[in-house]
């Protein structure tokens, strides 16, 4: 009975051979012993979208939020379990080292009110005090802007402030904001769930393009915007990771009855 | 159909006259509640005005002797409020150098620990504080500075007594404006791999700097006036006086001082105008800074 319990589960969740991240056994508690998710184990691949799913509250921003330790922003948390980046086990790391390796973007876009759009996207140097020449302070702007594809729209007013951009461009400078410190990793907690359809084509079209460069884990609502740009899919369910494999499969031939009831809409 | 329609067009002219008639009552009553500023400002302006020259500002405040030749003379009382302006500066300055950064790092304290008991034991503190009577924070200044530190009156207790009394108000408006800042920019930071201490410096205070800007000068405004606290720690200088370890003029003093004095007490209203002009000034420019350093979320 036990074997084949673990069997179906390995069945459910794929293996990733040789992962840039690997989340192993990880149960994050935001205070006493309830576990908001439990024992999730999973492999990022390099250079792929992967997406997590699931209805509101079963742990897709925890889990997402665990990989670069913004959760231990609640002062309660513990966890149990272990991720790694590249082999090294990120608790051993220090969170602010991470955080450089690790960028997110969030829900809502939130570029620095007093900052200038310039500004903006190398607020992690001047906010690390990271003294840079003009010149090295130019070449990163416009690299990173034209990457998220701001640059010809933003070029002209780069000394307005960040706050004066639309709902979509201002996403796209929190990507660019991201992106500057040049890290490994970009995760993003729903990322276009504030913005229009037009602007949410853009963000897409965006990561699409940026997984080359990056590894990108994406939490999102939208079961539509997962099978069109994530490479591999997680569905999660009141904190368990239920299913876990290549978006195509997942979305044509769910493993697990509770993804199936999900993915046609019958809860969520 | 029609009836209707007329019926909810006389609906319509009613409600406009309606809205009217309130906008009306509104600026009525706003006037009335003006009054007493503007009769204050008309009292001031006119019997201060004649008193109102360069040497005003330059000169010390005149004794009796000069005062009484003057009016006997039927000359404009010589002298003015140098003593005062320069002591008032140098007293609130220095109030402000000491209570401001004390205010910022309680505040920010207190937003970023919303519960625990320390948090709410300094809350209360804060709160009792703002209570306490002008006169015994005087009283507190004159057993702690007066008598210890500068063995006499001094400015130095005078900034201190007036240092607590602005405490409560830059706390206040410190932490409510830090709490309002939505905590999206403080993990938006934090994920930068921003260290805590930078993201509230370089982050947080900067977005936070016109609320907080506003408490401030709201707080000098508010201690630039008090006398009774002064009376019993920088007592009066009728020279203008440097040294922070001496006892000093201000303005609201000398106000005191020229109304007790049958000779001087013309010049009252000049002090007073003078005053006020300051207090003025400091909340104009609270209003400038609020205009001008508010950002959009
Ligand atoms: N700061 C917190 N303190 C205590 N419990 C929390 C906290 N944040 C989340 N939780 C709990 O953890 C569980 C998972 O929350 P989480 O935010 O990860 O869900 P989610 O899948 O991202 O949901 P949503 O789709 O609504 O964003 C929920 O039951 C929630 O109540
Ligand atoms: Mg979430």
């Amino acid at each position: 009975m036990e074997s084949t319990i673990l069997n179906t589960k390995n069945d459910r969740i794929i293996k990733i051979d040789s992962p840039l991240l690997n989340i192993d056994q990880l149960s994050v508690s935001y205070g006493g012993d309830k576990y908001s998710i439990d024992k999730v184990s999973a492999g990022i691949q390099k250079n792929k979208i992967t997406a997590i799913m699931g209805p509101s509250g079963c742990g897709k921003s925890t889990l997402l939020r665990a990989i670069n330790r913004m959760h231990e922003l609640y002062p309660d948390t513990h966890h149990k379990g272990s991720i790694t980046l590249d082999g090294e086990d990120i608790y051993k790391i220090n969170p602010i080292e991470l955080r450089r390796k690790i960028g997110m973007v969030f829900q809502r876009p939130n570029p620095f009110p007093t900052m200038s759009i310039y500004d903006n996207v190398i607020a992690a140097y001047i906010l690390n005090g990271i003294k840079l020449k003009r010149s090295e302070k130019d070449q990163i702007v416009e690299k990173s802007l034209r990457e998220v594809g701001l640059w010809d729209e933003t070029k002209d007013a780069l000394h307005k402030r960040g706050t004066f951009l639309s709902g979509g461009q201002q996403q796209r400078l929190c990507i660019a904001r991201a992106l500057a410190y040049a890290p490994e990793v970009i995760l993003l907690d729903e990322p276009t769930s504030a913005l229009d359809p037009i602007a949410t084509a853009k963000i897409e079209d965006l990561l699409v393009e940026l997984k080359k460069k990056y590894t990108i884990v994406l939490v999102t609502h939208n079961m539509a915007q997962a099978a069109r740009i994530s490479d591999y899919s997680m569905f999660m369910y009141i904190g368990e990771l239920v299913e876990y494999g290549k978006t195509k499969n997942m979305f044509t031939t769910p493993k697990d009855e509770r993804t199936e009831a999900y993915l046609t809409g019958k809860f969520g | 159909m029609n009836s209707s329609n007329s019926i909810s067009k006389q609906k319509l002219k009613w409600r406009i006259f309606n809205d009217k008639l309130f906008s009306i009552v509104m600026m009525t009553l706003a006037f009335v509640s003006a009054l007493p500023l503007l009769s204050i400002l008309f009292q001031l302006v006119k019997k201060g005005y004649k008193q109102i020259r360069l040497n005003f500002f330059i000169e010390v405040a005149p004794d009796t002797m000069q005062a009484m030749m003057a009016k006997a003379n039927h000359e404009i009382i010589p002298g003015g409020i140098a003593n005062g302006i320069v002591g008032t500066l140098i007293i609130v300055g220095l109030a402000s150098l000491i209570a401001i950064p004390l205010g910022l790092i309680c505040g920010i304290y207190l937003s970023e620990t919303s519960k625990g008991k320390m948090a709410n034991a300094v809350r209360l503190v804060v709160d009792m504080l703002q209570g306490i009577p002008s006169i015994v924070l005087g009283v507190i200044a004159y057993i702690w500075i007066v008598k210890p530190v500068t063995s006499g009156f001094s400015a130095l207790a005078g900034s201190v007594a007036l240092s607590i009394m602005m405490l409560p108000s830059i706390i206040r408006s410190t932490e409510e404006t830090l709490k309002m800042i939505p905590s999206t920019l403080k993990e938006a930071a934090l994920s930068l791999g921003v260290p805590y201490h930078r993201t509230i410096f370089k982050v947080l205070l900067p977005t936070g700097m016109s609320g907080i800007s506003t408490g401030i000068i709201l707080g000098i405004s508010r201690i630039a006036g008090e006398t009774a606290p002064l009376m019993l720690t920088a007592l009066g200088s009728s020279a203008i006086n440097l040294d922070i370890t001496q006892p000093s003029s201000a303005i609201p003093l000398l106000v005191w001082e020229f109304y007790n004095d049958p000779n001087l007490i013309d010049l009252i209203w000049g002090a007073s105008l003078i005053l006020l002009l300051i207090i003025f000034l400091l909340n104009l420019g609270a209003k400038a800074i609020v205009k001008k350093w508010k950002v959009q979320y």
